[in-house]
């Protein structure tokens, strides 16, 4: 799995984030979160580094990177597009919402497009059930996206100019 | 500045009461007529902020600046005000007028003809959809609400610590440390009824005795803000609208069963509550209300927030502490309890955010008052995320014991397009849906329960004609075997065969027989998985199984969806109005409808994908039918 990412570019950063800590092994979760901020994703070299630094084996790293849906361990798209799949969301069409973009992206949800662009991933509940059914990219809402070509307006937003 | 008493905090208290008495906040403070003084709150709830609410704000000051009123209008910030359906909304004091479905384009005619004409915007103004009559206040949607747990929210400015404390913030925690034992306050707390609101509710005072009681150097508080939910924002809600009102709690449960330190454990989904309790706490520990000696007094105690990383699980209280510690996020074996050996092996009381934020009202207008909210085993209120097709999506508070007739067809504006109720879910993936007949039951922890739901942590998601129960169910049984921790074979097998079951039912390949395994496997499961979340997994279905039934049946032997739902029952079919347009030939991403203009098309059965594509394209009514 490894790739592009360099663990040493960013090394120094997350080192010195590991010595900040008091308690550093009781902080694994919030490593990981750092560590995921800034390389994008939690490749194996990155999940190794930590368990060296932290002294424990990387299987324990690896164990808690796979329990947690919020830890990638492959790299997202420029762009990440999310469906909100909580209840309110899945009653007023979100099932719908899901099929139209992975028509429009051509992907299923889980996946990057070919050009690195777009991710599609779902999400439970961002609490704007008002607005449902709703999709997020990169973290703005856009809701009631009941319309083909409500959902195509708005991906074509973080679309490249041609 | 440190606060060192109590004279202190009063003294703070008195100087920031002018921040807030152009609104109405808590009882003491009643609104002024503070010399032409306005407030403009623009609500930052999760609805409104994801549909503009920022931008409005900020063109609102932007404009007030260039007329040059801001000296005399302030715009604030705060959290949610509930009524999302018609969000953006915005509340204007001393005027107490409030304008709805607010854009950024309408700013200027606000401040144009509000601020400077003196006269109401009128079609910014709530709607009554039947009477068609319109509200400056008083909408219809908060009768019948009490707000508790989110008194503060939507009327303080959250990164405010003064505004906190002019609305009586940290007085709770004064009187607590100054004139109050712990045994005192654990008694307040077990006479005032209050009940954990994270969904099983145990009474929170037992749970701070049965902590304090045990033997040990060090001891824990956690606040369990991991909402996981789908559907359910009253946590968020409350972190992002006032912070402080759970830190103050949080303080007070160390004082009183003995802990020198507290975490939040928080999802990494929320960043704006985050952001807000990292101010908060900052803020706290600036006062001397964090830290060394709190107030003046010998109690010292410091709040860490943790991160979730997305797993619902870990909102079962070992498996959170499991989280906290820095490992996968499974559940143990119950007991020994948390309150015997939790984090770190260490006695630890674990409540969630509504839970908490009741405390410091409970502590200062007594249990009594409390306890004569609600009904006679649940007291208080409880917050409701009001969701899905009712008119009136929003966050609510209600007294325990309203029914849901009140909520859904009162304060939620009845359903959606006139269409028919059909059931209520409540509890989220571990509750089950209401039907019709019980939408006068009140609503308290064991009424919910008779009825094989329960009350959940507060998700509340009305359903109507056009939901499919059992796929429904199939959607609640996705998630729980997705968000199954794996450490239990029932739950980790046993959701899955469940789902497996459901799945073939929903695409017509159920027998009768598949519904009784079904039904025996949920029982297995219910005796048998290790913790809340496989012992609640099969409760989806099992409320639906028992009063549902004939929709099961009918997917099972009809093969037939009643309501139109499960895509491989649905037939579609051109009928003989047809007027051969050929818009549906044009529409079918299949090419398979046939038949030339003019003419009566046909759909070519074996390859129709169910779509829908046809229909939602013909103009024709009922050329082309779907059963």
């Amino acid at each position: 799995m490894c790739d592009s990412a360099s663990p040493n570019k960013f090394a120094q950063k997350l080192d010195d984030y590991i010595d900040s800590l008091t308690y550093k092994k009781e902080n694994l979760i919030g490593i990981l979160h750092y560590a995921q901020e800034i390389y994008g994703y939690l490749p194996d070299n990155v999940q190794w580094h930590i368990a060296q630094k932290l002294d424990i084996p990387s299987a324990t790293v690896y164990g808690v990177v796979s329990f947690y849906s919020f830890f990638t361990m492959v790299p997202r798209g420029e762009h990440v597009v999310n469906i909100c799949t909580g209840t309110a969301c899945f009653v007023r069409g979100a099932e719908k919402l899901k099929d139209e973009l992975e028509n429009q992206l051509k992907i299923k949800a889980g996946e990057t497009t070919p050009d690195n662009l777009f991710t599609l991933e779902t999400l439970r509940c961002v609490g704007a059930c008002g607005l449902a059914p709703v999709m997020i990219v990169d973290g703005k809402v856009h809701g009631r996206m009941h319309e083909a070509q409500a959902i195509n307006e708005v991906l074509a937003k973080y679309r490249p100019e041609s | 500045m440190k606060l060192k008493n109590t004279e202190d905090l009063n003294a703070l208290k008195a100087q920031s009461l002018k921040l807030i008495e152009t609104r109405r906040v808590a009882d003491t403070v009643t609104s002024k007529n503070t010399q032409g003084l306005k407030h403009v709150m623009v609500c930052g709830g999760p609805g409104c902020h994801s549909s503009g609410s920022p931008g409005i704000a900020e063109r609102l000051e932007e404009e007030l600046n260039q007329r040059g009123l801001s000296e005399q209008i302030k715009v604030f910030q705060p959290g949610c005000f509930g009524f999302c359906e018609k969000g953006p909304m915005i509340e204007i004091h001393p005027d107490n007028v409030t304008y709805c479905e607010v854009s950024a384009d309408d700013v200027a005619t606000i401040v144009e003809e509000h601020f400077i004409q003196g006269k109401q915007v009128e079609h910014l103004l709530y709607m009554d959809p039947n009477t068609k009559e319109r509200f400056a206040s008083n909408i219809p949607f908060y009768d019948g609400q009490l707000r508790i747990a989110l008194r503060n929210v939507g009327h303080i400015a959250p990164e405010n610590i003064f505004e906190y404390i002019a609305a009586d913030g940290y007085q709770a925690l004064s009187q607590v440390l100054f004139n109050m034992t712990p045994l005192d306050v654990i008694d307040v707390l077990k006479d005032s009824g209050l009940r954990g609101r994270g969904g099983a509710g145990f009474p929170t005072g037992v749970k701070w005795e049965f902590t304090r009681k045990s033997q040990a150097d060090q001891r824990y508080i956690i606040c369990n803000a991991d909402e996981g939910d789908p559907g359910a924002f009253m946590d968020r809600s409350v972190l992002e609208g006032d912070p402080h009102s759970v830190l103050e709690a949080m303080i007070i449960a160390g004082s009183t069963i003995g802990a020198s330190e507290g975490f939040i454990y928080v999802r990494a989904e929320y960043p704006a509550a985050i952001h807000r309790l990292k101010i908060a706490i900052a803020q706290a520990r600036e006062y001397g209300l964090l830290g060394k000696s709190i107030l003046g007094s010998d109690f010292s105690f410091d709040i860490e927030l943790k991160y979730g990383a997305g797993a619902f699980v870990c909102g079962e209280e070992t498996a959170l502490i499991h989280s906290i510690e820095g490992a996968r996020g499974e559940p143990t074996v119950k007991p020994p309890f948390p309150a015997q050996k939790g984090l770190w092996g260490k006695p630890t009381c674990v409540n969630n955010v509504e839970t908490l934020a009741n405390i410091p009202a409970i502590i200062l207008k007594g249990a009594d008052w409390f306890a004569s909210i609600g009904t006679e085993k649940s007291k208080g209120t409880k917050v409701f995320a009001l969701a899905g097709k009712v008119n009136n999506v929003g966050l609510v508070e209600v007294p325990m014991g309203t029914t849901l007739r009140q909520i859904i067809f009162n304060i939620g504006g009845g359903i959606k397009q006139h269409k028919t109720f059909k059931a209520a879910q409540t509890g989220g993936p571990s509750g089950g849906c209401i039907p019709t007949k019980y939408l006068d039951s009140p609503i308290d922890y064991e009424s919910l329960a008779a009825i094989g739901s329960m009350m959940g942590s507060g998700g509340l998601i009305v359903l109507d004609e056009d939901d499919c129960m059992v796929n429904i169910a199939k959607y609640f049984l996705e998630f729980t075997m997705d968000e199954s921790c794996g450490r239990c074979t029932a739950c980790r097998v046993g959701t899955k065969r469940l789902y497996e079951i459901l799945t073939k039912i929903t695409e017509g390949k159920g027998t009768l027989e598949d519904l009784e395994n079904m039904e025996k496997l949920c029982h297995i499961i219910k005796d048998t998985a290790l913790c809340g979340l496989g012992q609640s997994a099969p409760n989806p279905i099992l409320s639906t199984l028992k009063y549902f039934r004939d929709e099961y049946v009918a997917h099972i032997v009809d093969k037939t969806c009643p309501a139109g739902v499960c895509q491989s029952l649905l037939k579609y079919e051109i009928t003989d109005k047809c007027v051969g347009c050929t818009l549906c030939v044009k529409k079918c991403p299949m090419s398979c409808i046939s038949g030339s203009t003019k003419k009566r098309h046909v759909i070519d059965q074996e390859r129709c994908l169910k779509c829908g594509a046809c229909m939602e394209q013909c103009r024709v009514i009922g050329a082309i039918i779907r059963h």
